[in-house]
């Protein structure tokens, strides 16, 4: 080897990568960092509720109010996640299938709940439900309770979790084509048939993956469901509104139990989403 | 699809129908009418109709009602505050989310998918947890607050808090935004750049840096965003006093508990404009990289 392209060569090495020192000193700050700003707080939610032992923490869980909170945030997900998903389908459907003019606008506005504060998306049902909203005065007159009932812990959710599944399939059936639809159809099959068969298998873990993270928005969804749910214990109390009361009522192991549960939903979440990643090449949610 | 001639199946359309419709290009795949006519209702029902309320009421009350409660004191304090502390917690996250996006992309070390799926955390995370965690954390007797203490730092209860639970629910955004595009640039141009001479700070100042630089703004953006609007994980760490650490959002929920719809209104209102400003940059942003990285 000839010196000139033996220090060609290092200068390279040099130049287009850190040394093992650097290396090891990048890799401790963000570690360091990613230790204190998400580990420590995951720790410290199992720490603090199972800070009075385990049986503390498990009477905290069994309470009727947290039993109650409990069953309504999975009924609002059961409820909100479906919805979103047949949307989401549809969404991705026309919008990947055919050609139509303003495309790009339709999926900002479908993206647009995401742009919008939690608050302000609770705040809007207030103003059309309400006692003092739009159409207040005819739900007061007809005995229909929307805000600070369920139906607008729903509405809510539904708002706060409505791009998840349509901007997780858009992109992965804007990948795939209709070429496969196209050979489907042409060869007989009806539009449910091809959709059923053709279709839906070639997206069904891109599907599984948005209804995965619309589930944990829905299940963990705060700033929304706070402004409409009324804060009724046993009736409109979901987990995370729970957390906040106990937490308010200085009951911290309380707070902190249901809070467990919570971030165990996330955990699973994290793991599956991982999984589906890993396994099926699928892109990251928050990419665009 | 845009330069392929018509496919035969285009053609295959049963002579009865119209030849060529006005709205869509002709497709050999049924459901467009289904589709896109539920689409359409959805989003106007779920959507459009409930955020289009806020302006309608906004336009209701009057220009200068709408100035007094929208621009009160309270509100321009909480405003600053909310709009302050989201700024400084997208510019941690700038820096440490590249740092954290680097490592990730650049290096092998035990335990980076582990790493790489909790930076996902905070998206999985309900608010209101990391904001009660956050609490409990940097609390005067908590486990990072009390050496925090020692130094006379306060950050439970200051707006020092409100930036922390901002940097925790924003930090993917930046990383998720800058890791797909660190791992796209070549090594070619690095490796070319420095047979020619540079040294490491040259290459990342000038190659490296310029061809993440949008991607980096794009997650600076949405952790902005994300920050202003953010509730949850805010509220148990701020205080809330009025003036000093109530952020807009908590303003709302408080007009909206004292009944008072205009000013819950206006300050949302307020505060949407911004949010949609924000999310117009963003795409100005990707749309001028896009046309000088030719992606």
């Amino acid at each position: 080897m000839s010196p000139s392209l033996l220090s060609a060569r290092s200068v390279s090495r040099r130049s287009t990568s850190e040394g093992p020192f650097a290396r090891l000193a990048l890799i401790s700050v963000a570690m360091l960092f990613l230790a204190f700003f998400l580990l420590l707080p995951l720790v410290s939610v199992f720490s603090e509720g199972l800070k009075q032992g385990v049986d503390v923490f498990a009477e905290a869980i069994v309470t009727p109010d947290a039993i109650s909170a409990i069953k309504l945030t999975l009924l609002i997900a059961a409820i909100s996640v479906p919805l979103n998903m047949v949307f989401g389908i549809a969404a991705s459907w026309a919008i990947t299938k055919f050609r139509f003019p303003g495309k790009s606008i339709l999926i900002t506005l479908i993206d647009l709940p995401f742009s919008v504060s939690p608050v302000v998306s609770g705040l809007i049902f207030v103003l059309l439900f309400g006692a003092n909203g739009y159409f207040g005065a005819w739900l007061a007159e007809h005995d229909v309770r929307i805000i600070f009932a369920v139906p607008g812990i729903i509405l809510a959710t539904v708002f706060i979790t409505f791009p998840f599944v349509a901007r997780e399939l858009i992109p992965l059936m804007m990948e795939q084509g209709k070429a496969d639809e196209e050979a489907a159809i042409s060869l007989g099959a009806s539009g449910w048939q091809t959709f059923w068969h053709v279709t839906l298998p070639n997206i069904r873990w891109g599907l599984l993956y948005g209804v995965l993270l619309c589930n944990a928005r829905a299940m963990g969804e705060f700033g929304a469901v706070s402004v409409v749910s009324g804060h009724i214990r046993g009736e409109t109390n979901t987990m995370p509104l729970h957390v906040e009361i106990l937490y308010n009522e200085y009951d911290f192991v309380g707070a902190f139990a249901v809070a467990s549960l919570l971030a165990c939903l996330a955990l699973v979440t994290l793991v599956a989403k991982t999984v589906l990643e890993w396994r099926f090449d699928l892109h990251g949610g928050a990419k665009h | 699809m845009a330069d392929t001639p018509p496919s035969p199946l285009a053609r295959a359309v049963p002579p009865g129908k119209p030849a060529l419709r006005p709205f869509r290009k002709r497709s050999a795949l049924p459901g467009f009418s289904l589709t896109f006519g539920f689409t359409i209702g959805w989003l106007t029902l779920i959507v459009l109709i409930p955020l289009a309320t806020i302006f309608l009421r906004s336009a209701g009350m009057g220009w200068a009602e709408f100035v007094r409660v929208g621009f009160s004191d309270r509100a321009i304090a909480a405003y600053r505050l909310s709009f302050g502390t989201a700024a400084a917690a997208g510019a941690v996250n700038a820096v440490f989310g590249l740092l954290v996006a680097w490592v990730l992309v650049r290096y092998d070390f035990t335990g980076k998918r582990i790493i790489g799926a909790l930076v996902d955390l905070p998206f999985a995370l309900p608010t209101a947890v990391a904001g009660i965690a956050l609490t409990a954390l940097y609390a005067p007797n908590g486990w990072i607050g009390r050496y925090l203490e020692q130094f006379g730092i306060k950050v439970a209860f200051t707006p020092l808090g409100i930036v922390i639970a901002l940097v925790f629910i924003g930090l993917p955004f930046v990383v998720r935004s800058v890791e797909p595009v660190l791992a796209d640039l070549g090594k070619d141009v690095e490796e070319a750049a420095a047979t020619l001479g540079a040294n490491r700070f040259h290459v990342f100042s000038q190659i490296i840096f310029p061809a993440i630089a949008p991607a980096l703004l794009t997650g600076f953006a949405l952790s902005f965003a994300r920050g202003v609007g953010e509730y949850g994980s805010v509220i148990f760490i701020s205080g809330n006093m009025p003036g000093k650490t109530e952020i807009a959002p908590l303003l709302i929920v408080t007009q909206l508990e004292q009944y008072a719809y205009a000013g819950a209104t206006a300050i949302a209102t307020v505060m949407m404009l911004a949010s949609f400003a924000i999310l117009l940059l963003i795409n100005v942003i990707q749309a001028a990289s896009r046309a000088r990285y030719g992606a």
